[in-house]
């Protein structure tokens, strides 16, 4: 197989799975019996076409950076961790409990309270499956789907039985104090210019956007970055070189589980502002389309992040305006994990043949 | 608990853990053979679909049964496409193909039958209705074992019946035929088979496939059998639950008998927290109940009931020459 030149790697690679998955999807629409191109154009117009449906979009992008961000780092230790939906519902736990424990005066003290809390408890869902696979060798992959499905459990007892206020009839907790309530991008100075009317992008959205700077300078600026990669790259020679498998896959889960977590900040604190069911909405199994879309580093993932948040609202858009149901967003979702990271290497064939020959005109 | 109780329970313990011992079988053939294939879930959804519509449709169970086969296989063929002959991550195919399926099949059950992605209630010859074994009427006086033979042996659908014949089956292809030796060693060394000149790719290929037309009896099952039709992700996480029974059996036919029977008492006694509250004498939280096969899954992965060693090559793609 010819190897590919590197930008091609990082940049075409991803982009031809994203047209194989739009073109399946297509064929998709087509089998139903709508149409692909005016359905593209309400995706486009809805999620893309004025500052309200951007306002939609980065809100569902801030979302995915953070739920990214935690597959990256988990990925970069060679570790697969599906658990982003119940680390992030468990985060939500946290954001609810810390929001409802004080009359909070201001958003700014909130915020960073929160954040711990989110963090904290995202991180705690995390440890049980990390310390299994660390100490006991069972795959990572099947407890953090597990903790998934306990933690949805868990959340309908909470919800239900400990945290709803009396004589509300939805499961959920009460309304959080007016002094958690994050300002939107409609609410910030100069912002404001542009988004005009309410939206849900908060900002949260600046946070991701460090997050994004601070994952880059973990992994790729710091000793335990090298760590957790030259683990990940080769369990035995990480091992020969004194870093401690046991301590990589503890810390590479807890900073995954903590920043699925602090996606709950988004959508918890900044968005609904209460704790409700289901409150991720898939958004930590996007997590993992959105890193392998990002070719695992934090700058892609602020990339896919943001196709991911048009691909949401847009199809929101279209279960609205269309009979196409939602669910086809789940389609695209999958298709884009499957060729991005599962049929990556026939993408690489496939460039290789037109790489090939150009290469040997070269030489 | 009184008899009558428990024969209602180890009833639906019989109902529930059939696609849960379907699904465990069909991911033992693949991962027998090396492939990890952690989108049983996908498989079961799309068949549960195939099943529901086309039986829907025509009218007939067994056409049902026979689409939701092939809804299956598909699925199958994909992940043995992504991970034997371009030798992918067969982890991240499963999970990809998991979301494939859970949109899908909702996308076209919306499209044809446009009852907010179900399938029409099946009843009658559309569905998998119960069989009465013999003398299952007259043997029912017999104390203790008549209300056991006639209640929770006789009066399951066809599928409960295949999947127990299945068990021995499985034993026999595995341990017993030439087939199943190869299969077998494909999983650990496929070196070895294929300096013995037989084909790694197809007997890979084989097994999955055979994962597939078992994921297919599962999900038809789900759609035909234990419900009335199919319903969004109604397989609801027993494809990993069957994943974890294969781990506990340690990739034994017999042993995944045991341990989807285990798996699916506990989902019976989930159905009800009645008799759990005057067994013990206090609540159990429902969702603690619906929780439990997953917190018990993660015991066993643990390790603390007996240490499981998965089949060598697994999860690792076979490269011929260099």
């Amino acid at each position: 197989m010819t190897r590919l030149p590197r930008w091609a790697d990082l940049v075409l690679v991803p982009l031809i799975s994203l047209l194989l998955a739009g073109i399946i999807s297509a064929l998709v629409i087509l089998a139903i019996g709508q149409s692909p191109t005016e359905a593209l154009r309400t995706m486009v117009q809805g999620a893309l076409g004025s500052a309200y449906g951007w306002g939609y979009t980065l809100y569902y992008a801030t979302s995915f950076m953070f739920t990214g961000l935690a597959v990256t780092v988990a990925f970069h230790a060679s570790l697969f961790n599906i658990g982003g939906e119940g680390q992030a519902q468990l985060g939500g736990l946290g954001v609810a409990l810390i929001c409802l424990a004080l009359p909070w005066p201001h958003w700014t003290l909130a915020l960073p309270a929160a954040m711990i809390g989110a963090a904290l408890f995202g991180a705690a869902w995390a440890a049980i499956p990390a310390y299994l696979q660390a100490k006991r060798g069972s795959h990572v992959v099947i407890t953090t789907i597990m903790f998934n499905y306990i933690a949805a459990a868990l959340i309908i007892y909470m919800l239900v039985s400990v945290l709803r206020p009396a004589g509300q009839m939805d499961p959920a907790t009460a309304r959080f104090p007016e002094g958690t309530n994050l300002p939107t991008l409609h609410e910030i100075p100069g912002l404001s210019l542009i988004f005009t009317k309410q939206v849900p992008a908060n900002v949260t959205l600046l946070i991701a956007l460090v997050a994004c700077w601070l994952v880059w300078l973990l992994l790729w600026r710091t000793r335990l970055g090298y760590e957790i990669r030259a683990f990940g790259k080769s369990e035995k020679a990480a091992l020969y070189a004194g870093i401690s498998p046991v301590r990589v896959t503890m810390i590479a889960m807890l900073i995954s589980g903590a920043l699925a977590g602090l996606m709950s900040i988004n959508n918890v604190m900044g968005e609904s502002e209460r704790l409700l069911q289901n409150s991720t909405e898939g958004a930590g199994f996007i997590g993992i389309a959105v890193a392998l879309m990002g070719r695992n580093h934090p700058f892609g993932v602020f990339l896919a992040a943001i196709l991911f948040g048009f691909l949401f609202q847009g199809g929101a858009e279209l279960g609205l305006w269309t009979s196409i149901p939602i669910e086809l967003r789940t389609v695209v979702q999958g298709l884009v994990i499957l060729f991005t990271g599962a049929l990556d290497h026939m993408v690489r064939m496939f460039l290789g043949l037109f790489f090939a020959p150009r290469r040997t005109q070269v030489a | 608990m009184d008899y009558a109780t428990l024969i209602q329970i180890l009833d639906s313990t019989m109902r529930l853990a059939t696609p849960l011992l379907l699904a465990c079988l069909a991911g033992l053939y693949s991962e027998r053979s090396g492939i990890f294939d952690i989108g049983l879930e996908g498989k079961m959804l799309m068949a549960a679909m195939c099943t529901g519509a086309v039986a829907a449709l025509t009218g007939s169970v067994w056409i049902g049964l026979l689409a939701g086969i092939a809804g299956s296989i598909l699925f199958a063929i994909v992940h043995g496409v992504a991970s034997i002959t371009f030798r992918g991550n067969q982890l991240i195919s499963g999970v990809a193909l998991n979301f494939v399926a859970s949109g899908i099949t909702v996308l076209i059950a919306q499209s044809l039958f446009r009852q907010g992605g179900r399938t029409p209630p099946l009843s009658g010859p559309a569905r998998f209705n119960p069989i009465e074994l013999p003398f299952a009427e007259a043997l029912s006086g017999v104390p203790i074992l008549g209300p056991f033979y006639a209640e929770v042996v006789s009066g399951h659908g066809a599928l409960v019946y295949i999947a127990l014949l299945c068990v021995p089956l499985t034993w026999w292809v595995l341990f017993r035929t030439r087939f199943g030796l190869r299969l077998r060693a494909v999983g650990e060394n496929p070196a070895s088979v294929d300096t013995a000149g037989i084909s790694v790719v197809r007997l890979r290929y084989t097994a999955v496939i055979i994962t597939g037309v078992l994921c297919g009896l599962a999900g038809a099952y789900m759609a035909a059998g234990l419900q009335t039709g199919f319903g969004k992700e109604m397989t609801a996480g027993r494809g990993y639950i069957a994943l974890a029974a294969l781990i506990f059996a340690k990739w034994r036919p017999w042993y995944a008998l045991m341990a989807t029977l285990l798996f699916g008492f506990f989902q019976a006694l989930a159905l009800r927290p009645d008799v759990i509250k005057n067994t013990i004498g206090f609540d159990v939280p429902v969702p603690a109940l619906d929780a439990l096969p997953y917190i018990l899954t993660v015991v066993v992965l643990a390790g603390f009931v007996g240490r499981a060693i998965p089949p060598r090559a697994g999860g690792e793609p076979y490269v011929k020459e260099r």
